[in-house]
């Protein structure tokens, strides 16, 4: 009888207590290659549907197809959480993916971001994206395919534009300007008021309209749901709903490689420890751990890219060496793969795992540069803020109405492809219905507009 | 509005589904669904884009009933820096600063050969399109022009809706119909059944006849020597379109091919649009041929006759009279005369066949041509024989419609 993973389950969680592992509990459902390569693609098991979802699905299936690249896994952090893993797994992918996913559990339950995001967002993702795709079919069958449709190309695309740091749910911007603040209460001014004089009644203050928005606005799809000026309510619904999802996804991206380290380091060290496990079976998972975590490809010498699990896992294993379990737990607890690496990346580790920095030579080879940690950890990291995307804010609205948007080039360095740039501001004019304009730089640094005027309806 | 989290703990707090693999994710894909969803915006993109597909140029010589497409995939837009020439990245193994890195030992990332695509992720894709259906989008309110209805012994049956019987094929129950037949029935009596056998009524059919819209088109082809092979090809293109369109719209139509250089011969259908020919030309010689035949087996009281002519427009000088000649004697047979001139080498001057059509069009007959450079042009040629506009005579004519 082949003995099935699940039954290792209650072992490796004793072992995983014992080093003082704690987890919301987790549902494991296995399901087919196909399936798991929509939950990549979609980022979430059941999600409202558009056809750029269905471009990357099949993109993926021919990745997938040529054997490039294999999901093990897919955890949805929660209380339960969800692990999804592949059908196609063998007994020790299994044995070493249920070790995985308890570290995930760990770290999900503990580190901040994710305590925060699912305090905010929902515990409960998976149900809560799938309220959010009946709600969206039940918009297409009020207003049609292509109404809807239209919505979800400007919503999806802005759905990197969220503020974490202002959380899901905001009141609107005060509409007025503070009043002054009252003149402070010292000896000189009671005096001063006691003298005698002609009675004038202190100047009356008007309140004065606050500017919209009164400072750069990041969450770009707050922003439109609560000022766009015609929208429909369903359609705010829709930008909202996209928004939910966006501070969901926020910290499994901004803890990647912390996670990813986190849950590699606990699925080696859990198998090394379970003794319970058939001498074969760990021998392919460990093989199968150090495929996962090996930094360059096997028959190269030399990667153009981090892998995360690598850098994560070398990491948690230095960390722990030095620290102690205790000092990386308060690691899990308060950071973000920012101060995770600003951190503990020093120049020793990164020497010792042989990372550089390098530039692609326009039509010539690719140029190793200078070590500096600070520039390397920066460099990391430079892809990790706002979901990668470049940094774009609202401006200003204007008094007919124009929303004005803002690429700040000086912190990316580069302006915006504006081909593109225009494509956006037309989805997100006929939400707006009114013009949107873009300021960014050309190749010569001189500032340019882009702008776009709703389609006649 | 989220569901209570699943019942207590059956194995400590870890648990397995139940079912180790749900049914359900076999039978339905959300993935596919979206991909169909992208295929049919690339179809509508791809219809704007008609002229390009249709110049591929071996839908005529297989007559293949698919057209095979090259589309980039649809990219869903977000704001992205400018492409940087020179980005920099980070990565891992034995490299010491300075060294130089060729592009054999960093090449680890895949994507880059085979179906993968380019960079951005933009896979080419190669899309099929049934060739009814590019006829389908083409064709879309395009008319024969100035078709006018000639009664003659020709007349059409057609099968038409007409009354309703209490018998009948189930096929053709109306269950409307028969339901206000009950409720009528039990208006009158109350008590009686909801339904019975008698409330059934069946639509009738009965047979038509239609006076007939009768046509006759010639396509009259120039492949004489300074026709180049990409020259013939354009012409041929254009016909078969025309021809496929015409089909379509026209049941009972008649298409007649000839071809001619300083002869004229008419060919079969398949045979015409593998001809080529050498020698000089001698519009004349063609245009006797196509008033030949008209007369021979057309009889323009009862049908409606075209004539397409495509040509390069030399034509030998002293042909200049016995083509003028010609041409009118089509020209007062025919509701239509069109002419193409296909120009891919560089002209500047007005042709002699053009200065032909030309003057029909200002001697009142209904005329026009257009010309086609390139193989985008086609489209546009047989939109402008074909559309409303030039069915009235005003327009049909418009002297120098191409400069």
């Amino acid at each position: 009888v082949k003995p099935d993973w699940r039954s290792h389950l209650p072992r490796l969680e004793d072992l995983a207590r014992e080093h003082g592992l704690s987890w919301s509990p987790v549902i494991f459902e296995a399901v087919p290659d196909s399936f798991m390569t929509e939950i990549a693609v979609y980022g979430l098991p059941v999600r409202m549907p558009h056809w750029s979802f269905g471009a990357r699905y099949i993109y993926q299936l021919l990745q997938r197809h040529m054997g490039y690249s294999r999901l093990f896994e897919v955890v949805f952090p929660g209380n339960p959480g969800r692990a999804y893993v592949a059908s196609s797994n063998g007994l020790a992918d299994n044995v070493l993916v249920a070790a995985h996913v308890l570290g995930h559990a760990d770290f999900s339950k503990n580190n901040l971001l994710f305590r925060r995001s699912q305090e905010q967002v929902s515990e409960h993702i998976i149900e809560h994206a799938a309220s959010h795709a009946r709600q969206i079919e039940r918009d297409i069958e009020a207003h049609g395919f292509n109404a809807v449709e239209r919505v979800l190309d400007a919503a999806l695309s802005l759905e990197q534009y969220i503020d974490i740091d202002c959380g899901l749910r905001r009141e609107p911007y005060p509409e007025y300007e503070p009043p002054p603040p009252p003149a402070s209460d010292d000896a000189f001014r009671s005096r001063f008021a006691t003298l005698a004089g002609d009675d004038k009644a202190a100047p009356q203050s008007r309140r004065i309209r606050a500017p919209l928005p009164p400072h750069p606005e990041k969450d770009l799809l707050w922003f439109i749901a609560t000022y766009a000026p015609d929208m429909e309510n369903w359609e705010r619904d829709i930008f909202l709903a996209v928004r939910a999802e966006s501070f969901y996804f926020y910290p499994v991206y901004a803890t990647q490689t912390m996670n990813e380290g986190w849950a590699s380091y606990w699925h080696a060290r859990l198998l090394r420890e379970a003794d319970f496990i058939a001498q074969d079976t760990y021998l392919d998972a460990i093989k199968c751990h150090s495929d996962v975590v090996r930094p360059v490809a096997a028959e190269e010498q030399i990667a153009l890219a981090v892998n995360p699990y690598h850098l994560g896992f070398t990491l948690w294993e230095e960390i722990i060496k030095e620290g102690g379990i205790d000092a990386a737990r308060q690691i899990v607890r308060e950071d973000d793969d920012f101060s995770f690496l600003r951190n503990h990346l020093t120049r020793e580790r990164a020497a010792e795992m042989g990372l550089f920095r390098y530039q692609k030579q326009a039509n010539g080879p690719v140029k190793v540069l200078s070590e500096d940690i600070d520039e390397l950890r920066e460099a990391i990291l430079k892809d990790k803020y706002n979901f990668g995307a470049p940094r774009v804010s609202v401006a200003e609205v204007r008094s007919n109405g124009t929303l004005v948007l803002e690429h700040h080039s000086d912190i990316d360095k580069r302006g915006l492809d504006t081909d593109c740039a225009k494509k956006v501001l037309e989805y997100v004019a006929h939400v707006w219905r009114r013009p949107v304009v873009l300021k960014t730089i050309d190749a010569a640094s001189k500032t340019v507009e882009v702008s776009t005027t709703p389609a006649a309806a | 509005m989220t569901p209570d989290p699943p019942g207590s703990e059956p194995y400590g707090t870890a648990y397995a589904a139940a079912q180790a693999v749900n049914d359900w994710y076999e039978l339905f894909s959300r993935g596919s669904r979206d991909w169909l969803r992208h295929s049919e915006k690339i179809r509508e993109a791809v219809r704007d884009h008609l002229p390009q597909i249709v110049s591929g140029s071996d839908i005529i010589s297989d007559g293949a009933r698919t057209v095979r497409v090259p589309v980039r995939m649809l990219e869903h837009y977000r704001f992205r820096l400018r492409t940087d020439t020179e980005p920099q990245g980070v990565g891992q193994g034995a490299a010491k600063p300075g060294d130089l890195l060729g592009p054999a030992n960093a090449g680890s990332k895949p994507g880059g050969k085979g179906a993968g695509g380019t960079e951005r992720g933009g896979a080419e894709l190669l899309l099929e399109f049934k060739v009814n259906d590019i006829i389908e989008w083409l064709w879309e309110e395009l008319k024969l022009p100035n078709l006018q209805p000639r009664v003659g012994q020709s007349e059409e049956a057609e099968w038409k809706r007409e009354g309703w019987d209490r018998r009948g094929a189930r096929s053709r129950l109306d269950r409307r119909r028969s339901l206000k037949e009950a409720v009528k029935r039990r208006a009158l009596e109350p008590s009686a059944p909801s339904f019975i056998d008698e409330d059934l009524r069946f639509r009738q059919l009965t047979r038509r006849r239609q006076p007939a819209l009768r046509a006759a088109v010639f396509f009259l082809l120039d492949v004489s020597a300074s026709m180049t092979d990409a020259d013939r090809q354009l012409a041929k293109t254009f016909f078969f379109w025309v021809a496929a369109g015409l089909r379509r719209e026209y049941r009972s139509l008649d298409i007649v091919f000839v071809a001619h250089t300083t002869d004229a011969w008419e060919f079969g259908e398949s045979d015409f649009f593998k001809v080529a020919g050498s020698g000089g030309t001698v519009a004349s010689a063609g245009l006797r041929k196509v008033t030949e035949i008209m007369q021979a087996r057309f009889d323009p009281a009862t049908c409606n006759v075209y004539l397409f002519y495509a040509s390069d427009g030399d034509n030998a000088m002293d042909d200049r009279e016995p083509a003028r000649a010609a041409l009118d004697g089509i020209a007062k047979l025919a509701r239509y005369s069109g002419y193409v001139e296909i120009t891919s080498g560089l002209r500047s001057t007005q042709s002699e066949t053009a200065r032909l059509f030309d003057e029909l069009g200002r001697s009142g007959s209904l005329g026009g041509r257009c010309s086609i450079k390139d193989p985008n042009d086609v489209v546009a040629a047989v939109r402008h024989f074909f559309t409303l506009e030039s069915q009235s005579a005003a327009t049909g004519a418009a002297p120098g419609s191409e400069p």
